[in-house]
């Protein structure tokens, strides 16, 4: 399959991009790993007028912790997170979500701010930055905004970055305390999307429950924050009511459709499973399971 | 029609490759280089048959730009080893009889290759992780992993001999 012809360009520095992309003018499409993109200009459903690639950027590949974030540069790649021993020792939620994502080639290519700025309703790293309370980072020739992942995620491959603006990181808040954190996902077979993905975080200070999030995959037009169950689990801490009250309130706003992969009922049924099981494992009460022990395991290399 | 000149290594040689942007990799490898071990399954990022390695990271070739290999290195099947001189882990699926159909085989041997790189002595879960994106239409799948593992002692074996 061809993609229609496109300028291609391949800047050298964030100056030189932001240039090309007010030539373009809302008309070029940054190419970053590039997984999701080129499949959809092969298909015609994406045909830019132009590519930016902004693989030839030096510095956009950092991954780093400094002044209480987690920085990660536009071209961190989901390889590169689950290779990392920052993310591993301090960020478990990301290092449970990215060995699900797609499988080890598409990994080796795909980046996590990508994944964002494409906003695919499916898509995994929003379930988990929502549920992170990350931000992204976008530059333009007006200077840079640092905007919320739930105010950068506003429907279905829509965000809020403006046409002018190029985003260059994603920030995630570095746990105060101990640090919880798993994603669940049901997927048909690997490199399908998510049937649902269930992000659970959890910051924690001895037995008190000093931050939460909840992100949902799969739900709804875009990747959902369950806010409600957020506020409950820092209010109540976790224990057999507030987890029944967490999965009921994750339930109250997903709002899946029936499709191929299942029906809502039963996403619902795995949004309520997954919130559970995620949190019984967080108090001890449920062992980590079989998939996500051989993630651990085979972590480094996958 | 735009044009542009790229500087790639292929397999280790320098080349000088014209391309339209939208060529696709693979496309790129097969019909402009005239190189078609590296095969074209899905077109659709799914079934790995169109593998090589980009700096040594195995990558499916039909979701990737030629134009993005300008002043990198590409790996394909041909760059593996030599009808005379065969590459362990092409030792390894003749051996082992890791072959049926033999079209996903090249993806399968440089996505094999690059494991054995990372992971010199995987286990059986390691290498049907490491595999999980490229799909025999054979099923043979068990006859792969144990020709992984055959390539996994046979370069263990010759790292012992060199070392002794």
């Amino acid at each position: 399959m061809y993609p229609s012809r496109f300028h291609y360009e391949a800047p050298s520095s964030i100056d030189e991009a932001l240039q090309l992309l007010s030539v373009y003018q809302g008309e070029a499409k940054v190419l970053s790993g590039g997984m999701s993109l080129i499949p959809l200009m092969k298909l015609r459903f994406a045909s830019p007028s132009a590519i930016i690639d902004v693989n030839n950027i030096p510095g956009l590949d950092d991954l780093y912790e400094d002044g209480g974030q987690l920085r990660i540069g536009a071209l961190v790649r989901n390889r590169t997170i689950i290779r990392s021993d920052v993310v591993r020792a301090r960020y478990p939620l990301m290092a449970s979500v990215a060995p699900q994502i797609a499988d080890p080639l598409v990994r080796g290519r795909s980046t996590v701010v990508g994944s964002l700025c494409h906003c695919d309703p499916q898509g995994d790293w929003g379930a988990a930055m929502l549920a992170l309370n990350a931000e992204v980072v976008a530059v333009s020739a007006s200077g840079e905004r640092r905007i919320p992942v739930a105010d950068f995620l506003l429907g279905p491959f829509q965000t809020s970055l403006r046409p002018d603006e190029l985003a260059i990181e994603a920030r995630v808040p570095a746990p105060s305390g101990q640090p919880f954190g798993v994603y669940h996902k049901l997927e048909r077979k690997i490199g399908d999307f998510a049937t649902v993905g269930v992000a659970v975080f959890l910051d924690r200070s001895g037995s008190s429950v000093t931050g939460a999030g909840i992100g949902l995959t799969g739900v709804g037009g875009t990747n959902v924050k369950v806010s409600a169950a957020e506020e409950v689990l820092v209010r109540g801490g976790v224990n057999d009511d507030t987890i029944g009250e967490a999965a009921r309130l994750a339930a109250e706003v997903a709002k899946p459709q029936t499709d191929q992969r299942g029906s809502a009922e039963y996403k619902l049924h795995l949004v309520r499973t997954f919130v559970t099981r995620a949190l019984q494992t967080a108090i001890g009460r449920e062992p980590i399971d079989i998939r996500q022990r051989r993630f651990e395991d085979v972590g480094a290399l996958a | 029609m735009e044009i542009k000149q790229i500087k790639v290594t292929v397999n280790g040689e320098p080349r000088i490759i014209e391309v339209e942007p939208r060529l696709l990799c693979v496309h790129m490898i097969r019909e402009v280089l005239g190189m078609t071990g590296t095969h074209l399954g899905c077109d659709t990022t799914s079934c790995g048959a169109c593998t090589v390695l980009l700096d040594g990271v195995p990558v499916k070739s039909c979701t990737l730009f030629g134009i993005q290999t300008d002043g990198h290195e590409i790996t394909t099947v041909e760059g593996l080893g030599r009808p005379s001189e065969l590459h362990p882990v092409q030792e390894g699926f003749k051996e082992e009889h890791g072959l049926q159909c033999g079209f996903c085989t090249p993806g399968m041997m440089l996505t094999a290759a690059a494991l054995l790189e990372d992971n010199p002595d995987p286990s059986d879960d390691d290498i049907r992780w490491a595999i999980s994106g490229n799909l025999c239409r054979c099923t043979g799948y068990q006859n792969i992993i144990n020709s992984v593992k055959w390539a996994a002692r046979k370069m263990a074996a010759q790292r012992t001999a060199v070392s002794a």
